[in-house]
Order: C-alpha cells, then sequence, then structure tokens
C-alpha cells in the first residue's frame, strides 16, 4: 500500500493530552511522544493560570461596574492562554486577539494597559515594539499575516525568533487565515498558528464554520502540520506549542495548533449566551476546568505546597487589588493627541482641525 | 539627460531605492523573473537577488498583511497589486491596519511601507484593470496617496516614498508609463504636499492629478488659441493636499475646473472643488467646474472614450465660466 502523500501531517484522532481531567497522568498514547513539562515549568503555569483567571475576574466585575466599556473573557480558556506564552522565549513575537488579555498578563504586560483597549482611553495601550506584542486585534485572522511578516523579516535577518498567532474557530474562516497559512508554508517562516477552538464565534457554534474533521487537518492543506491539543490541559499546551515553536526556531516552518477548549462566559458582556447554548453543555466545560486540573495533578505529585498555594493566591488578590486601584484612575489623552499619530507629522490640513477642536473647548 | 518613459523612471527608482538601503524589499505578483506585467520591476530579481525582489502566492491580501508584518519588524516593503481592481481583497489590511497601526498605537508601531498601485484606464484594459481607486484612499486617514504625472515625478516620489516614515499608496497611471520625456536621474522634483504648477497662465485654473493632467494641459494649449490663457496645477499628491498651491492659483485667475478621470461623485474632484469654494469665493467669477469620468462601472474597451474626459470636455467647462462678466 502507498501512504498517502501527506499524511505525516495530519494530527493525532484524539487531542494531545498529558493531565487528565483528574489530574491523573493521560494515557500513554494520548501524550504522542510529548513529554511532561518539568515541574517548575508547571508551577510557573500554575502560577500564572491563578493571576490569569483572577485577572479575568476583575475584568469582568469592572465591566459590570461600568468601568470598561466591554470586556470579552477568556474564563475557560486561560490553559492555553497560558500555555501558549509560556512556551516562547521572551524574545518571540505574539499576535493576540481581543479575547486574549490573560495571554497579555502572563506575558508581562501591566493589566492597566492591557486594558486600555476596552476601557476605551485608546485602542491599543501597550508598546508593542517593547513587548514584542501585537496590538490586540480585532478584524478576524487579519494579524496572521503580520505574524507571517514579523518572522519573514526576523529570518532575514538572521534571527532565529518565532511568532505565535493567536486565532479563535470563527477566524479560520477567514480569508486572511488561508493566506497567513499559505504564505508561511510557501516561505517557510517560523510561526505558529494557535487556533483556541472555543466553540463558538459569538453565537454561531462550530459545525456552521466549518465541514473539516477538526480545525487542525485544514493544516494538511498547506503542507503544514497540524496539531490538535486538549486546550484545557496547560501541560500538553505548552508541550505542544513548545516543539512547534522549536521546529520553527530550527528553520522547519509553520505549524498549525488547534487547542479545544471552551468559551465559559458569553462572547462579551453585551451578548446573552441564552439564547443559543445550554446551561448543561456550560457545566460539562465547568467540570473540566483548568485551573482545577493543573491543581489537581500537582497536588498529587506533592510539587504544589500549601505555602505555594498561599503565595500565588496572595499574588493574585494583589494583582485584582492594583488593578481596582489604578485603573478607574486612568484617563484618556487629551483631544490633541487624536490628531498626533495619524501621520509622522500632521498634514496641514489635520493642522487647521486640531486648533479648531482647540478653540471649540476654550 | 535620457529619454525615459514613465516605467523606466519607476524601475530605476526602485533599483536605487534597493541599492541605497538594503532593508528594502520588493514583492508582489509577477514581479520576480516576469518584471511585472508592465515590466516595471525589470532585472529587479536579477540583479538584487531573490531575497531582494520576489513573487509571492497570488493573494493581494496577503501580501499587504504580511508587508505590515515586515515593515513592523524593520524592512521597508515596496509591494505591487497587479491592477487597481485586483487591490481590492487587501482593503480589509490597508483600512484597517496599514492606515491605522501608527496611530493605535500611539507612534509606537509605524509602517514604512509602499503599495504600487498601476491605476486608471485609456489603454482599452477590459473590465477590472481600468479603475480608478483614489478616492478609497484618499478617504482613508492615515494613508498618503500619491500619483505621479511625468517620469521625473515618478521617480523622485516614489524614491521619496519609500523613504517615508508613514505608508504610501503609490497610484501610477497606467496610460502614462509608455510617455516619454527627458529626465536626468537621480530626479528629485519636491516634497510630497506640494502642487505643481505645469503651465502658467492668468485666466483660469485647471487643477488635474495623475492620468488627467496631459489632459489639463492639452486643454490649455487648445484654449490659448481661442484667447484664453489657462493654468494648470498638477497635485503630485493627493494626501498630503497642497490647498496653498491651488488656493494662491484660483485667487489669482479668479475661476477653476477641476479635471480627474474617476467617477465624480463623492470622489477627489469633488473635494477639491469643495475647497476651492471654500477658501476662494470672493475671488471667484464663475462656480467651480468639474470634468470628470461619468458615474458608471468603467466602460469596456470600445466604449471607454465616451467615459474619459477630454480636452474638448474641459474647454466646454472653460467656456462656462461666465466670461460676458469679465
Amino acid at each position: 500500500m502507498v501512504a498517502t502523500p501527506g499524511a505525516e501531517l495530519l494530527p493525532t484522532a484524539k487531542p494531545v493530552r498529558l493531565i487528565g481531567k483528574n489530574g491523573e497522568r493521560a494515557p500513554k498514547a494520548r501524550a504522542a511522544g510529548h513529554p511532561m513539562p518539568a515541574p517548575e515549568e508547571l508551577l510557573a503555569a500554575y502560577r500564572a493560570l491563578v493571576v490569569g483567571r483572577r485577572f479575568d475576574r476583575q475584568a469582568t466585575s469592572l465591566v459590570k461596574q461600568g468601568r470598561l466599556a466591554v470586556y470579552p473573557s477568556a474564563h475557560g480558556q486561560e490553559a492555553a492562554e497560558v500555555g501558549a506564552v509560556l512556551a516562547l522565549r521572551r524574545t518571540d513575537w505574539l499576535f493576540p486577539t481581543y479575547r486574549d488579555s490573560v495571554a497579555l498578563v502572563t506575558r508581562g504586560i501591566d493589566p492597566v494597559e492591557v486594558l486600555t483597549l476596552l476601557r476605551g482611553d485608546w485602542h491599543c495601550g501597550y508598546d508593542p515594539a517593547a513587548h514584542r506584542t501585537g496590538p490586540q486585534c480585532t478584524p478576524l485572522a487579519t494579524q496572521a499575516l503580520h505574524a507571517v511578516g514579523v518572522a519573514y523579516a526576523a529570518r532575514a535577518r538572521g534571527e532565529d525568533t518565532v511568532v505565535l498567532a493567536f486565532l479563535g474557530d470563527g477566524a479560520t474562516s477567514e480569508g486572511d487565515f488561508h493566506e497567513a497559512l499559505n504564505f508561511a508554508a510557501v516561505f517557510q517562516v517560523p510561526v505558529v498558528f494557535f487556533v483556541q477552538n472555543n466553540r463558538y464565534a459569538i453565537s454561531v457554534p462550530l459545525a456552521r464554520q466549518t465541514a473539516a474533521p477538526s480545525l487542525a487537518h485544514k493544516a494538511v492543506g498547506y503542507g503544514v502540520p497540524g496539531v490538535q491539543v486538549d486546550g484545557n490541559d496547560v501541560a500538553a499546551v505548552l508541550a505542544v506549542v513548545g516543539r512547534a515553536a522549536e521546529r520553527a526556531r530550527a528553520g522547519g516552518g509553520p505549524t498549525l495548533v488547534e487547542a479545544h477548549t471552551y468559551r465559559i462566559e458569553a462572547h462579551t458582556n453585551a451578548d446573552d449566551a441564552g439564547r443559543y447554548r445550554s446551561d448543561d453543555e456550560v457545566a460539562a466545560w465547568l467540570d473540566r476546568d483548568p485551573v482545577d486540573r493543573l491543581t489537581a495533578h500537582l497536588r498529587r505529585t506533592g510539587a504544589l505546597t500549601d505555602e505555594a498555594v498561599a503565595a500565588v493566591a496572595e499574588e493574585a488578590e494583589r494583582v485584582a487589588a492594583d488593578l481596582r486601584e489604578r485603573l478607574p484612575a486612568t484617563t484618556p489623552p487629551a483631544a490633541d493627541e487624536l490628531f498626533a499619530h495619524v501621520y509622522a507629522a500632521p498634514t496641514p490640513q489635520l493642522r487647521e482641525q486640531a486648533a479648531r477642536l482647540r478653540a471649540e473647548e476654550h | 539627460m535620457a529619454s525615459l518613459t514613465m516605467a523606466q523612471a519607476i524601475n530605476a527608482a526602485l533599483a536605487d531605492a534597493l541599492a541605497a538601503d538594503e532593508r528594502v524589499v520588493v514583492f508582489g505578483e509577477d514581479v520576480g523573473p516576469l518584471g511585472g506585467v508592465f515590466r516595471v520591476t525589470d532585472g529587479l530579481t536579477a540583479k538584487y537577488g531573490e531575497d531582494r525582489c520576489f513573487d509571492t502566492p497570488l493573494a493581494e491580501s496577503g501580501i499587504v498583511g504580511t508587508a505590515v508584518g515586515m515593515a513592523m519588524n524593520g524592512l521597508r516593503p515596496v509591494v505591487e497589486m497587479q491592477f487597481d481592481a485586483f487591490a481590492y481583497p487587501a482593503f480589509e489590511q490597508i483600512a484597517s491596519h496599514v492606515a491605522k497601526m501608527r496611530n493605535r498605537t500611539r507612534g509606537a508601531i509605524t509602517l514604512p511601507m509602499v503599495i504600487r498601485i498601476p491605476y486608471a484606464g485609456g489603454i482599452g484594459g477590459v473590465e477590472h484593470h481600468c479603475d480608478s481607486s483614489e478616492a478609497y484612499y484618499a478617504h482613508t486617514p492615515g494613508l498618503t496617496v500619491v500619483t505621479p504625472a511625468t517620469a521625473a515625478d515618478a521617480y523622485s516620489l516614489l524614491r521619496e516614498a519609500i523613504e517615508f516614515p508613514d505608508p504610501v499608496v503609490f497610484l501610477e497611471p497606467k496610460r502614462l508609463y509608455w510617455a516619454k520625456e527627458e529626465v536626468e536621474l537621480p530626479a528629485r522634483t519636491g516634497p510630497f504636499g506640494r502642487a505643481a504648477v505645469r503651465r502658467e497662465g492668468s485666466d483660469a485654473t485647471l487643477v488635474a492629478y495623475g492620468p488627467a493632467v496631459p489632459v489639463a494641459l492639452e486643454a490649455a494649449e487648445a484654449a490659448a488659441t481661442e484667447g484664453w490663457d489657462l493654468e494648470v496645477v498638477d497635485l503630485r499628491t493627493i494626501v498630503p493636499f497642497d490647498d496653498e498651491t491651488v488656493t494662491a492659483s484660483v485667487m489669482k485667475t479668479g475661476r477653476a475646473v477641476v479635471v480627474a478621470e474617476a467617477q465624480g461623485f463623492a470622489g477627489v474632484a469633488s473635494e477639491i472643488a469643495a475647497r476651492i469654494g471654500e477658501r476662494c469665493f470672493h475671488a471667484l467669477e464663475a462656480p467651480v467646474r468639474r470634468v470628470t469620468g461619468l458615474d458608471i462601472p468603467y466602460p469596456p474597451p470600445k466604449l471607454e472614450h465616451h467615459h474619459l474626459p477630454n480636452a474638448g470636455r474641459v474647454l466646454d467647462a472653460v467656456a462656462t465660466l461666465q466670461w460676458e462678466t469679465a
């Protein structure tokens, strides 16, 4: 029998998993050759998960208090967010979407700057160049092409930088998703396309996005390996993204990773998830909670002490308290700044409009 | 001095930019070994290598979106959209990212990149090959929109575009690609935002840009035989717009006709006419007129002559400028 060309690019039948639902080691076959991350990596992930969850809960409260214009929660997706970020080096680049605030906090960006967009003070609150992190992207899949370009430029300079593009299941239907995968494959640039399949694009379920056996299967059409991973298992995400990143770093080209997870909250606070999904479905996913799962695993192995739990909980509370204190105190830039960054030097017409606006304010 | 076509001048500008700055990369569809469907990139891959001038998959959003990432990370991409209407798939990248990145990030990320687009008609092209798409770009804050009407300007403006700190949409009038003129390279003809007075006159001002400039000049020559001394202003850059030169000219002449090949409704010509009206009202002897393309989808080759502004239509418009009061 002749093997089908490209068969080696296909994902495994089931998502890669290292830690089972109750914290136990997953059966060896589910690991698909991925090693368990070292205990210190898992402890770092634990810290980021707990802090990330607390940040997300705090942001959700702030939006209910009217202190944020809108907040798309990542509750339930923290393992995917944290694992993808911690699998990279600080010198690597990230291209996040609006739902990836937990990834940005994990990256070390000031939570207040992460929320500038959603508070409505400006569009991007942090310095993308300093953090090697693109602005949170709203037009779906468009940032995947920016990841390809950044990776291309880095490789042209001989750097071993890897670029990770965050995407959602809905974004895989966009044309730019296709174009980015295709460009990355043709030019063999070091990009990891990281799709968090959280089952819904606002209200539209996965079945209306694709008839593919999995989103990871789409990779084979581009000559790119596709990998499915349990997105609620941070150990598996660390291992899978880590391997994809090292492959890219070594010149092996892009990988498409599909992380299976679930958006516990509605799309945003403005959405009513009860109109399109059942409480039973949500409850089933709450039962697969990513933070609980890693906690149970680290308790089993003895790597997580009561002291460590208390210290991380305290840190998470500090992050939340700091956010509660500093966020409401932020103020938007003065109106003059509306004209300051349109071009390097404002056009005469913009200078006229700025002068008119100043006159109106006096 | 050498006799050069505009296509050759653009080719020379790309070559000189590649030689001058190793961060410059040129890419798009058929721009590599073929040298572009208009041969504008002829010889660049052979001379500067596949790393500096190369073909991509056939996907315009991919080309522009990848260029955004490259510009974010230290390169200076110069991309080609093969034809005006072929650039539309890239419009989301252009409107949502190219134009806005500096502003979104409060100046932390800038995008020095050039999107070259052969545009407009008059070459007998079939549908989707002849659109005048400048209004879409000019209407998008953050874009600088350039369109040369001479070979010397094409060279100079493209070199400036590649050196510019912000993204530039560089619109090349296809029907002027083969127009020859005496040019001494490297030409430097003045900065962005400065219009050029191509012909001085005292009776009325014709304001034009890109493919309409030769039409305006032809009309001005013809008008001279009828006793009208017309001034012709070539904008060179639509954004930034040179209100100063246009206003000074119309204040002097007291009459204005805007000539543009694009369909007129909600277009750049309308913006120019409105600006003249606001700034020169008390100096105007007659309402500002527009001579533009018709408000129709670009016609098939055998009908395009109905659509394109010509010297006759410009003269007809000039004739309505209330000369009896002069």
